[in-house]
């Protein structure tokens, strides 16, 4: 995006080379086709045809291996997918005395879901919706129904992992590149420590990292009784519901801060000493320094930032299928993992590329606030 | 406060710092090395951080053992390299068409390419596979009837599919084409003057001066590359083609020693460590570059 925008600007047009006859510009013309003639071809079978039938697949009934021929089922792929109500489910009520049925502690007892979402004639739109989640206020109990309740609770798995690993990790990767790049005898030896989980691949990191979160002899846990004087009661951190999002999201900043850093750093590199002298002669603190000088030279970077970070986020899934698989109780599930569950575990790569097409426009969204943010630049 | 305190506050969080980042490390390469009952006992305290006691290489071939995991590094180390080759060889060609001869379609070429890096490989990973299962391939080994050489159709499960999706990459593409454009055009017109091809003046003056962007091309396929995981899964079966990556995520399914698990995370670990250290300048240069140009 922003880098089509570079090119243009770095484009230096050549001089033309004087008297050119016809025959040598006809050479120049197939060794440029004869050159740029592979790469076109391997794009165009493995990422521009595949993209195109990944929206052609959506709409139809494509399988892995299938001994029936594809059909086209319009946009039913995308509603099974997106499907959303909210159902106001009123509590059971006797019909013999008009009262209340109450369990043992008193509470309002609701009829099930499934009443309303199996074959119920008296609400046909609600007929195939899963509950994907349930809230009480008064004598009525709110049911979220979705088509797909597994997908919407990876679509906000993803938002929440998004929400939280952006702003910490952009945040972070800051703190340690204003770190390094101090001037100090060997710093560049801490440059080199910060980056090293970035080298190591997120499989063994994630299986690394399993160690670390065990239930039971796991290092966390020792931490954290060593502490507090063994008063600390272990936590399985993956094999609870509440605990294994902020687990693969600290694991996941502790991998990748390193990375960002690193283009950081390079921002901060960019700005010219000179600024940093004039805000020291007119008296500027430390802070004022960075408010005043470093940040406003960090904009283009930060913008960077922002969005690789974000993008890299949507498509959480090696930690996820590594360490908890989705689970427990899909608390860890992702747009990918749900991706890969459907289009390859299950072959369906009808529903497989439908969640295809829906991830690529989260992140061409993107795409178009970065274009946005940095118009004023092109 | 006295210049020297402050010198002590910095190198203390300097440290401080880097000791989050090497923990889980040195965890894993300590307990490589110990039996498995003190790795339980030694994971309670900070013991589990010092090389004491009964240290020994026997989890290493117990793994070793248990495992084909020298096949599964020749697997990634095969993959990885040819890949990385292949890459720097035709997207270096490619930049090098769009960056320097003159030729009819090549800013919708270029345009095209660049509107590429938007799409993420998780996009079109479920089509490619379909793709994939039914590509036609030269055999010359599972033919029937003895033939010598024959067409099979079906990519999945070989090495073929971990490799030639791969090569060409618009980011890599788009690398090349800013160095290339940076060099001066007059190497080009001295070259024509004395009769050069346009393949020569690629082959003899730019690739021998272009070091660097070639550098950083490599590291990023091969950071990429090695790291794979949600290709392979889908694409790979049998366990003589497995890359490492899958190879320990099956291993650490099935095993509950945690001493054999670090020590075949160590092995798959150590060789990337040693390359990074030693090539840190350059693999820290090309993460940079990749932002810079953004």
């Amino acid at each position: 995006m922003s880098m089509s925008s570079s090119v243009g600007k770095t484009a230096v047009s050549p001089t033309p080379p004087p008297a050119q006859t016809s025959k040598a510009r006809r050479q120049e013309a197939w060794a440029g086709y004869g050159m740029i003639a592979p790469a076109v071809i391997l794009l165009l079978a493995f990422l521009i045809v595949p993209f195109f039938m990944a929206f052609g697949f959506a709409f139809t009934n494509q399988r892995l291996i299938s001994p029936n021929p594809t059909e086209f089922v319009g946009t039913r792929n995308f509603e099974r997918l997106l499907t959303m109500r909210i159902f106001p489910n009123k509590a059971e009520v006797d019909p013999d005395t008009g009262e209340y049925i109450l369990d043992e502690d008193g509470n309002y007892t609701f009829p099930r879901s499934r009443n309303f979402t199996r074959d119920n004639p008296d609400y046909p739109e609600l007929d195939g919706l899963q509950e994907a989640y349930a809230w009480v206020s008064g004598d009525t109990q709110y049911l979220l129904l979705a088509g797909d309740s597994v997908f919407l609770r990876s679509l906000l798995n993803i938002l929440y992992f998004t929400i939280i690993v952006v702003p910490v990790q952009g945040g972070l990767g800051l703190g340690l590149a204003l770190l390094v790049n101090q001037k100090l005898r060997g710093i560049n030896i801490f440059r080199t420590i910060y980056f090293i989980p970035v080298v190591i691949s997120m499989v063994i990191v994630s299986i690394l990292w399993r160690f670390i979160y065990d239930g039971n002899n796991g290092l966390l846990n020792s931490l954290l009784s060593m502490l507090s004087f063994g008063s600390f009661q272990p936590i399985d951190w993956l094999g609870n519901e509440k605990t294994s999002m902020p687990a693969i999201i600290i694991m996941s900043v502790w991998q990748g801060v390193g990375f960002h850093m690193v283009i950081w750093l390079a921002g901060l590199q960019t700005i010219p000493g000179v600024l940093y002298e004039a805000a020291a002669v007119a008296g500027a603190s430390t802070w004022q320094q960075f408010r005043y000088v470093t940040w406003p030279g960090l904009r283009n970077t930060f913008v960077f930032v922002l969005i690789t970070i974000t993008m890299a986020a949507f498509g959480l899934f090696t930690q996820v299928d590594i360490m908890t698989r989705g689970g427990p109780l899909d608390s860890t599930t992702t747009v990918i993992h749900q991706m890969v569950q459907r289009g390859f575990n299950k072959q369906d790569i009808a529903y497989g590329s439908a969640i295809s097409v829906f991830f690529f426009l989260m992140v061409l969204t993107v795409a178009l606030i970065q274009r946005y943010l940095t118009r004023e630049n092109d | 406060m006295p210049k020297s305190l402050t010198l002590i506050g910095r190198y203390t969080l300097l440290i401080v710092v880097a000791l989050i980042f090497l923990f889980p490390i040195v965890f894993m390469l300590v307990s490589s090395l110990k039996p498995d009952l003190q790795l339980l006992r030694d994971s309670g305290s900070l013991l589990a951080f010092v090389p004491y006691g009964d240290l020994s290489f026997n989890n290493y071939i117990e793994a070793f053992q248990r495992v084909p995991i020298a096949r599964f590094i020749f697997n990634s180390v095969l993959i990885t390299s040819v890949t990385t080759l292949l890459s720097l060889v035709l997207n270096s060609m490619a930049g090098f068409a769009l960056a320097v001869p003159r030729w009819k379609g090549k800013g919708l070429v270029l345009s095209m390419i660049i509107a590429t890096l938007i799409v993420p490989f998780e996009t079109i990973a479920i089509p490619l596979l379909l793709i994939v299962s039914k590509l036609p391939w030269i055999s010359f080994s599972d033919c029937e009837s003895g033939a010598f050489v024959c067409l099979t159709q079906n990519w999945l499960d070989t090495y073929h599919v971990q490799i030639i999706p791969f090569i060409v990459s618009a980011f890599a593409i788009f690398l090349f084409v800013q160095f290339f454009r940076s060099l001066p055009y007059e190497l080009v017109e001295a070259a024509r003057i004395d009769g050069a091809s346009w393949f020569e003046i690629y082959r003899r003056i730019y690739v021998p001066i272009s070091g660097p962007v070639f550098a950083t091309v490599a590291i990023l396929t091969f950071l990429a590359k090695w790291g794979d995981y949600l290709w392979p899964i889908m694409v790979v079966q049998s366990e003589e083609l497995r890359p490492v990556q899958i190879g320990v995520s099956y291993f650490f399914q099935l095993n509950v020693a945690w001493g054999e698990i670090m020590a075949y995370l160590s092995i798959i670990t150590i060789p990337v460590l040693i390359l990074y250290l030693s090539l840190q300048r350059a693999f820290i240069e090309s993460i940079a570059a990749s932002g810079i140009k953004g």
